[in-house]
């Protein structure tokens, strides 16, 4: 649906734009039709199904890990490489600066031309830069620095050297690392949160999330493809998998969910930094307080899927 | 009715688990076919034949999938299985649709509880914990059961300073329980992390086939990573793999043998050597060593 109404609203920004610059009558007249009849549309939005919270997590126009670095932090200094092997530009990692507060910041990044899309593998990591995360996150313990991550990720590369390299205990050994970091960690799903790939950015002490991001154990397609051998039943499967904020939320996956603009982040980014640089200043300054921020996340994982078993609400309070 | 029937289920699996674990096979629901084809050589060989070789095909060296009770009465001294948490189960999370029936058809087809068994025991002599993935029950799948079971055994390895001892048989997280299942790989990774920290030991043992989440959690932590010969162990799984790079893959790639060639595994074990092996390690973690003159 929202992919229908995104298209309608492409029409009409394209005729504002056509008429910007005319001050007759009729065209000031037209532009705030146009303008009511947008407004109009975007209240449409507010009725997101799971399938349009998937369109809008993997919108080209929603902002990126690198759009929230350098809308939140100052000097950020990136670091490159795992020092094993190779740089994986699939993800950005350095240290910053937050409201004057030095941390280590590090997020998926999917590149926003075609050339960048190429180099970051389109979001989808290599084991190298899961080594460039623990890299990256063993130093910033070493220096006491809180850990900010950015998780917008379809999932860890399914390729030959990646599997060559080992993906999987690239993505393992970083779950061990950063779920004992005796550091603070924040992490926030900003667009799709896609299974391991994601989780490996996301062993934090609180995870946010926008509003419209999803985050689920596979991509509806995988799922639909799994379920019915029919990737084309994407929508449906979207549907049952409970994979957006709010369902995450209610899980006790997420522990708050950030509001976004009507119609998606990309309508009004200013507005969604806005909001995520309060909200991780919220929450940070609380864990910058806590004595033991790697028992407090141990308990937070420990709990996940409790309340499933019966047995164990009663042995384990 | 049905109370009745499964209070009766309940009873012979205790008298079964007092008889110790012979009996418990793979074999035992196969039906009435007394031959079986491998898949690795297509011979065809008697099903006795197979048992005795512990279901290693005797020409060709297939490692076929075993149950995990059947791997459990390998591994463990005789009479020495206390099986841990057996009938935690963790119920339909997410309210999916024919879960709960396909977990029902699960259970009445393996006699399993769920896709995992955990249970204390000892290996020539020596205490151990350890945990079975059963690739019979939804491939071995990860939901909030199988990782809550895993950490559990994890934890009681901890806290008694066992060693642990855990085979892997999984296609990887369950889709049925959605991202509760994503999140027990979070959950094993992070108690393994402090069993790790407060020295204890942890073998990992891949078995044909390991995919998905559980190679990307607890399988690839060990301290020792063993596998079994011709062992399929993978982050994604071929089909994803080839469809994504739109080209076949080569001979030999995801097995064991590649895994180990690539640095991921200590070494490959034969299946009838496994609990030698297993018991050379233990020795080799035992604390308090001193020099003899």
């Amino acid at each position: 649906m929202i992919k229908e109404i995104e298209s309608r609203l492409a029409l009409m920004d394209q005729e504002l734009e056509g008429l910007q610059s005319k001050e007759d009558g009729p065209s000031r007249l037209r532009r705030a039709q146009l303008a009511r009849d947008r407004a109009e549309l975007l209240e449409l939005c507010r009725d997101c199904a799971p399938e349009d919270n998937v369109y809008l997590a993997r919108h080209p126009g929603r902002p990126g890990t690198a759009d929230f670095i350098s809308a939140l932090f100052t000097e950020f200094f990136e670091c490159r490489g795992d020092r094993l092997h190779r740089e994986d530009p699939g993800i950005l990692g350095g240290i910053a600066l937050f409201h004057g507060l030095p941390v280590t910041v590090i997020g998926h990044r999917k590149g926003k031309t075609l050339e960048e899309n190429v180099a970051c593998n389109f979001g989808m990591p290599s084991p190298e830069g899961y080594r460039k995360a623990q890299r990256l996150m063993g130093q910033a313990e070493r220096f006491g620095r809180p850990v900010i991550t950015f998780i917008d990720t379809p999932g860890a590369y399914p390729g030959l050297e990646a599997e060559a390299e080992g993906q999987g205990e690239a993505i393992a050994s970083t779950l061990a690392r950063m779920s004992a970091l005796t550091v603070p960690v924040i992490a926030v799903v900003t667009g799709e949160g896609g299974s391991g790939g994601a989780l490996a950015l996301g062993v934090a002490n609180r995870v946010l999330m926008l509003e419209h991001a999803v985050y689920s154990v596979l991509s509806p397609e995988g799922f639909a493809s799994i379920l019915w051998k029919d990737a084309g039943r994407a929508g449906e499967a979207a549907a049952l998998m409970k994979l957006t904020a709010a369902d995450l939320l209610a899980l006790g996956v997420a522990d708050e969910v950030l509001p976004e603009p009507l119609g998606g982040a990309h309508q009004d980014p200013a507005a969604v930094f806005d909001t995520v640089d309060q909200a991780l200043l919220r929450h940070l300054a609380p864990l910058l307080k806590l004595r033991d921020p790697a028992g407090q996340r141990y308990q937070k994982f420990r709990a996940m899927g409790l309340g499933a078993i019966p047995a164990a609400r009663k042995e384990k309070p | 009715m049905n109370n009745l029937f499964r209070a009766r289920r309940e009873r012979l699996e205790q008298l079964r688990r007092q008889r110790g674990l012979e009996g418990k096979t793979g074999a035992r629901r196969t039906g009435a076919a007394l031959f079986h084809q491998c898949p690795g050589c297509q011979a065809m060989m008697s099903k006795g034949e197979l048992a005795r070789t512990h279901y290693v095909c005797p020409q060709c060296g297939f490692h076929h999938p075993i149950g995990a009770y059947l791997r459990l009465s390998m591994l463990l001294d005789p009479q020495t299985f206390q099986e841990l948490d057996s009938h935690l189960t963790a119920g339909n999370p997410l309210s999916f649709p024919g879960y709960e029936e396909k977990l029902a058809r699960q259970r009445e087809k393996t006699g399993l509880e769920e896709g995992v068994v955990t249970c204390k025991g000892k290996v020539s002599g020596r205490a151990v914990v350890a945990a079975v993935l059963d690739s019979r029950f939804l491939m071995g799948s990860m939901g909030v059961a199988v990782g809550e079971k895993i950490t559990r055994a994890i934890e009681t390895a901890r806290k008694q300073k066992c060693p642990l001892i855990i085979f892997s048989a999984s296609g990887g997280a369950r889709m049925q329980e959605g991202i509760l299942s994503l999140m027990q790989m979070a959950k094993t990774s992070a108690a393994l992390e402090r069993l790790r920290r407060s020295g204890g030991l942890y073998i990992s043992v891949f078995t044909h086939p390991t995919t998905g989440g559980v190679t990307a959690s607890f399988a690839s932590l060990g301290d020792i990573i063993l596998a079994e010969p011709g062992a399929l162990i993978g982050f994604a799984g071929p089909r994803v793999i080839e469809q994504t790079i739109g080209q076949k893959l080569p001979e030999g790639f995801q097995r064991a043998e590649y895994l180990e060639e690539h640095g991921f595994v200590d070494q490959i074990v034969p299946r009838d050597q496994l609990r030698g092996v297993i018991t050379r390690l233990l020795t080799l973690h035992e604390k308090g060593g001193k020099l003899r003159d």
